[in-house]
């Protein structure tokens, strides 16, 4: 499965329902993720990836978009 | 050794709804309460200050302990929203309590202001005898109330929180505590300008990883478990990062005294005022261990162990 719909299916399950943002919609602005939501998002990318996010990437800006979170796992996971 | 002797706290009167909010910040009542917990908020008059706020705090926490004010040896006074950064308000907390020589310090740390106050204290008492640890703010004067400032202005108010650190008495005894520091995701919530300016989305990313791994770190170098733990006595910074609190350290949520409903986030006063309202309600000896913790501007975190004395 490719990272983007990897990262859609870590969404879904937190938003519970389907879901289909464009790469570069703020997932903030649209109101797909509060304050909370995003929490749950960044421990699920953690267990979807296989990663640990170190608290100095604790920075909401990091994840506001689909194409920014794919950007981070991918490096991450290298 | 050090001991909670006990607390006091204070609240201005006014009472502000989030039905009087809401219209000003263009947000509906109910969403405030969704995102926040908080139902109202408390806002000090105009002739207010955080001093005179601190002032009514340790009096009440001086008459429930039966001390006089010449008994203390030091005054720690926490505020993020002091109107006057030097002397700041605790030069004017020792003055309001009659206080000629008593040392009285500042620590301009805004949330985990009193959780370092306490930890100080801790460390002082022994030396320097009986020390008042208060937590101060009117932050009502550092929201923008519109709705450019809605995220913020929703959350904060008024009040003060005080306790008394003695060295040979109290209700229970400080066993342990720790504090941490990371300036580098200090501009995710500051006071600039006299404005609060908040990362909100970062500040809940950060506190919710923070604050339980503080605690679990404290909690198992005092080969305590989370469980053992009677009350977790948490700044009231917003009720929905208590419950991740609660969750991330698998404790049930009623093992957490909550007042953020009616007092909303008071910062630096948050904590003293809660662990206030607690012992108000739980007179009786302690015997299940007490952990008190923070999370704020700075960033500032860490957490506090208390054990039946």
């Amino acid at each position: 499965m490719e990272t983007e719909a990897r990262i859609l299916k870590v969404l879904q399950s937190i938003k519970g329902t389907t879901l289909n943002p464009g790469a570069d919609e703020s997932l903030f602005e649209s109101g797909l993720l509060d304050s909370f939501a995003l929490t749950d998002f960044v421990s699920g990318l953690e267990g979807e990836f296989g990663i640990t996010i170190p608290d100095s990437d604790l920075s909401a800006r990091k994840f506001d978009t689909i194409r920014k979170v794919a950007a981070y796992v991918t490096a991450k996971a290298s | 050794m050090a001991f909670l002797r006990a607390f006091g706290s204070y609240l201005p009167p006014r009472r502000v709804t989030n039905e009087e909010l809401a219209p000003l910040v263009g947000a509906d009542p109910a969403w405030i309460l969704q995102v926040s917990g908080i139902q109202e908020r408390r806002y000090a008059a105009n002739d207010d200050t955080v001093a005179s706020l601190g002032v009514l705090a340790a009096q009440d926490c001086l008459k429930k302990a039966g001390a006089s004010a010449q008994e203390l040896g030091m005054i720690l006074v926490a505020s993020g929203s002091s109107e006057r950064f030097c002397p700041g308000p605790a030069v004017e907390v020792a003055a309001g309590l009659g206080l000629t020589a008593t040392p009285a310090l500042d620590i301009p740390v805004a949330s985990c202001g009193s959780l370092i106050g306490l930890s100080l204290a801790a460390q002082l008492a022994a030396k320097v005898g009986p020390v008042l640890v208060v937590g101060a703010e009117i932050m009502s004067r550092r929201v923008d109330r519109t709705p450019e400032g809605k995220d913020t202005a929703i959350l904060f108010g008024d009040g003060a929180g005080a306790c008394l650190v003695d060295p040979h008495s109290g209700f229970a005894r400080i066993a342990d505590w720790t504090l941490s520091t990371d300036g580098t995701a200090a501009g995710i919530l500051k006071i600039e300008r006299e404005r609060i300016v908040m990362d909100g989305k970062s500040v809940i990313l950060q506190a919710y990883r923070k604050m339980p791994r503080a605690i679990s770190e404290l909690l198992g170098r005092n080969s305590v478990t989370s469980a053992d733990v009677g009350v977790y006595l948490l700044h009231q910074a917003n009720l929905n990062l208590i419950e991740r609190v609660a969750t991330g350290l698998k404790v049930p949520f009623d093992r957490f005294f909550v007042n953020i409903a009616h007092h909303g986030n008071t910062s630096s006063a948050s904590m003293l005022i809660a662990a206030n309202e607690w012992r108000a309600a739980h007179p009786k000896p302690v015997s299940a261990p007490i952990v008190f913790s923070a999370f704020g501007a700075g960033i500032q975190w860490g957490a506090l162990l208390a054990v039946g004395a």
